[in-house]
């Protein structure tokens, strides 16, 4: 049903945080580039964004936390995705979150971390890669 | 000058009653070279024209500022926001900046305890202590406020959903502490509207809480009458994205809905509306910014004598609190924050401003430091007492620019809520998305000029530099989480839970009727029932928003 030349993303807010000028943003912007975006909204916990990907049916996951949460949430959203049974899915992450903590969220299997002032090119072009990564993968 | 006879009537008035409760902080007020600075500068010669647009400060329509003298008479209060992971933590980092100089409090909470949720509820996960202090009980709350005199200062708490419960924590304290209701000094947020579309932050749907909030208004016209019971929020819709003229339309959109549902309830106009605050954004565009402080308070005015019928001077007059822009700061060459936040909060007061937050140049990192909300704080300090504008009231007043801004902006701002108006008010805005979609549409706009390179942020996408040193950091300590749960399991198991329960239910009765909630609320925080015990039993009644 949906177009296949189309890439299909999952922008996620999981946590409390209600900052979501950021993941708006992106989530326009990828629109913008062509892409299709299902955005949850806000306060979504890991379980809820990992069932939207699974029915939404997306090639990559993109998550947003401004709270300083990120540490405990990302990797959560990347369990409940293989716990669903999506773990090939490719979780990408931003917001604001200290240098120190990247490698740590790689480790846990966040594939790339965006932090404030990322040029939005390259934010398009980690979700296209990661989108044929995960469609050559089919 | 002097010999106007508009002139000769605002001195014999409301000047003259001002100095005469408020004397000025010095008996001259001089420039380098000793020469005298004029108190107000108003034109030759004061036709009509000036009269409707500018007028006097302390005198409708308020343009040129609320009290006749601004801040000759007092500088703002310098009430830099804070709080972190335990009460215990935080009480000692108000404890440092009342000894530092700050004048008032301003209590950053956790999200868990924004959105009624106690720290060992599932969803509180990770969240715990991250952007400010949690709260599960009033024993968190008499430890946050321990040796803190609450009769002498005044606390400011950002706190909108559960506004009620955190007020009457405060009460409760106070109480312990020998100090009555009407000796308390404040502000609470309490400003649901802009949840919806801005900070999110709701917990029921719109109905309910506005019930909630004007409860609080008549529970604390009648107890705490030196508090103000609403902080009417434009700065997080500016975070969100929209422009200063949005941010202008939707706050005080949102402040004539809070008005009308306080009229609808019963309550006088005259009797609650010197209570209401606002609070809004200082961002980099210095004149555009001092213009929008201008019209802003004219526009209030007019709406508070024009639509409501407002009788009482201090009903007109809009007070709001500033804190500078968060979305401006850059995790890029950090130091330069410190000169953004100084042009951001000299708008702020050459727009007249009644309090002032100032970011600290870390913000886009993490939480601050201690020694970067100290540069933040000194930088209030300089304008205050270095540069010379806080000699005069409303410095650029009868720029040919600022003027225009001013009207433009105004102008602006009317049409919008007029459209607010005819969509059936904020409630339905809101719920058609017509709000929402105006501040991403702005958000969006301005973020590709930045992308564009056409709007040039110095060190992002101009002017970098390759970076080696990297900045100290805050960090909450992830043990905060398991102290503050074991904290919360102790007090569940020491306290009476008959009395709990029985409050409760009460609580629950009271939400189901239409009776005021604020007495239910602090008979339930004093038996030391939770937050989120006492959200439950309103999520229960109320219902949950979901966005």
């Amino acid at each position: 049903m949906t177009d296949r030349k189309k890439h299909r993303v999952l922008i996620g807010k999981p946590g409390l945080d209600g900052h979501d000028r950021g993941a708006k943003f992106i989530a326009r912007a990828l629109r913008d580039a062509g892409f299709e975006v299902v955005y949850t909204g806000i306060r979504r916990t890991p379980e809820e964004i990992a069932a939207a990907a699974v029915q939404e049916d997306v090639s990559v996951v993109g998550l947003s936390s401004l709270s300083g949460a990120h540490l405990r949430l990302f990797p959560e959203v990347v369990k409940a995705l293989a716990a669903a049974g999506a773990g090939d899915i490719p979780v990408l992450g931003g917001g604001v979150i200290p240098d120190e903590d990247i490698e740590q969220l790689r480790k846990e299997g966040i594939r790339e971390v965006f932090t404030p002032g990322t040029p939005l090119e390259r934010i398009i072009a980690a979700f296209r890669n990661a989108c044929e990564e995960a469609r050559g993968s089919l | 000058m002097g010999k106007d006879p508009a002139y000769k009537d605002w001195e014999d008035k409301e000047l003259a009653s001002s100095l005469d409760r408020f004397p000025e902080r010095k008996d001259k007020f001089t420039n380098h070279g000793g020469e005298e600075v004029p108190r107000l500068a108003v034109p030759e010669s004061i036709d009509e024209e000036y009269l409707d647009r500018s007028g006097f400060p302390g005198r409708y329509p308020y343009t040129r500022g609320v009290q006749p003298t601004m801040y000759r008479g007092r500088l703002w209060t310098m009430r830099q926001y804070a709080g972190f992971s335990t009460a215990s933590e935080s009480n000692l980092r108000y404890r440092y900046l009342l000894e530092q100089g700050t004048t008032g409090l301003s209590i950053a909470f956790d999200l868990p305890t924004q959105i009624g949720y106690d720290s060992d509820h599932k969803m509180a996960e990770g969240e715990v202590g991250k952007v400010g202090v949690a709260i599960d009980s009033l024993a968190d709350m008499e430890m946050l406020f321990d040796q803190i005199p609450l009769d002498k200062v005044s606390t400011s708490m950002t706190i909108n959903s559960p506004a009620a419960i955190l007020l009457a924590m405060y009460v409760a304290v106070a109480e312990k502490q020998g100090v009555a209701p009407d000796k308390l000094k404040g502000t609470i947020q309490n400003d649901i509207l802009k949840e919806y579309v801005a900070r999110g932050t709701y917990i029921f749907p719109p109905r309910p809480s506005l019930r909630l909030i004007t409860d609080i208004f008549k529970w604390c016209t009648d107890n705490t009458p030196s508090f103000n019971t609403i902080s009417i929020s434009g700065y997080h819709i500016r975070e969100a994205g929209s422009t200063a003229a949005q941010e202008v339309a939707f706050t005080l959109a949102n402040g004539i809905t809070y008005v009308q549902a306080a009229l609808d309830a019963g309550l006088e106009l005259d009797n609650f509306a010197r209570r209401l605050s606002f609070f809004f954004n200082a961002s980099s565009d210095l004149l555009e910014e001092v213009a929008k402080f201008r019209a802003a308070r004219r526009l209030w005015a007019r709406i508070m004598k024009e639509r409501f019928k407002a009788k009482k001077p201090s009903s007109l007059m809009l007070r709001f609190h500033t804190q500078t822009a968060g979305y401006t700061l850059t995790a890029q060459q950090i130091d330069n924050n410190i000169v953004r936040v100084a042009l951001q909060a000299l708008s702020a007061v050459l727009g007249g401003t009644q309090s002032l937050h100032t970011n600290s140049r870390d913000e886009a990192l993490s939480l601050p430091t201690e020694e970067s909300v100290r540069t933040a704080l000194r930088t209030q300090q300089v304008i205050a007492h270095e540069s010379g504008v806080a000699n005069t009231v409303d410095p650029l007043g009868g720029s040919y620019l600022i003027e225009e801004l001013t009207d433009r902006i105004e102008a602006h701002a009317n049409d919008l809520i007029e459209k607010i108006d005819s969509a059936g008010g904020v409630v339905s805005a809101i719920e058609d998305g017509f709000i929402q979609r105006q501040i991403e549409n702005s958000a969006y706009e301005y973020q590709q000029e930045i992308e564009r390179g056409e709007r040039i942020i110095v060190g992002v996408n101009e002017f970098q530099t390759d970076e080696q040193t990297k900045p100290p950091l805050l960090r909450v300590d992830p043990d905060v989480e398991n102290d503050q749960v074991k904290r919360l399991k102790e007090l569940r198991e020491r306290r009476d839970m008959k009395e709990v329960e029985r409050s409760l239910k009460e609580l629950s009765e009271c939400a189901r009727g239409s009776s005021n909630l604020m007495p239910a609320i602090l008979d339930a925080v004093r038996t030391y029932a939770t937050l989120g015990e006492i959200c439950l039993v309103l999520r229960e009644v109320f219902g949950e928003y979901r966005g």
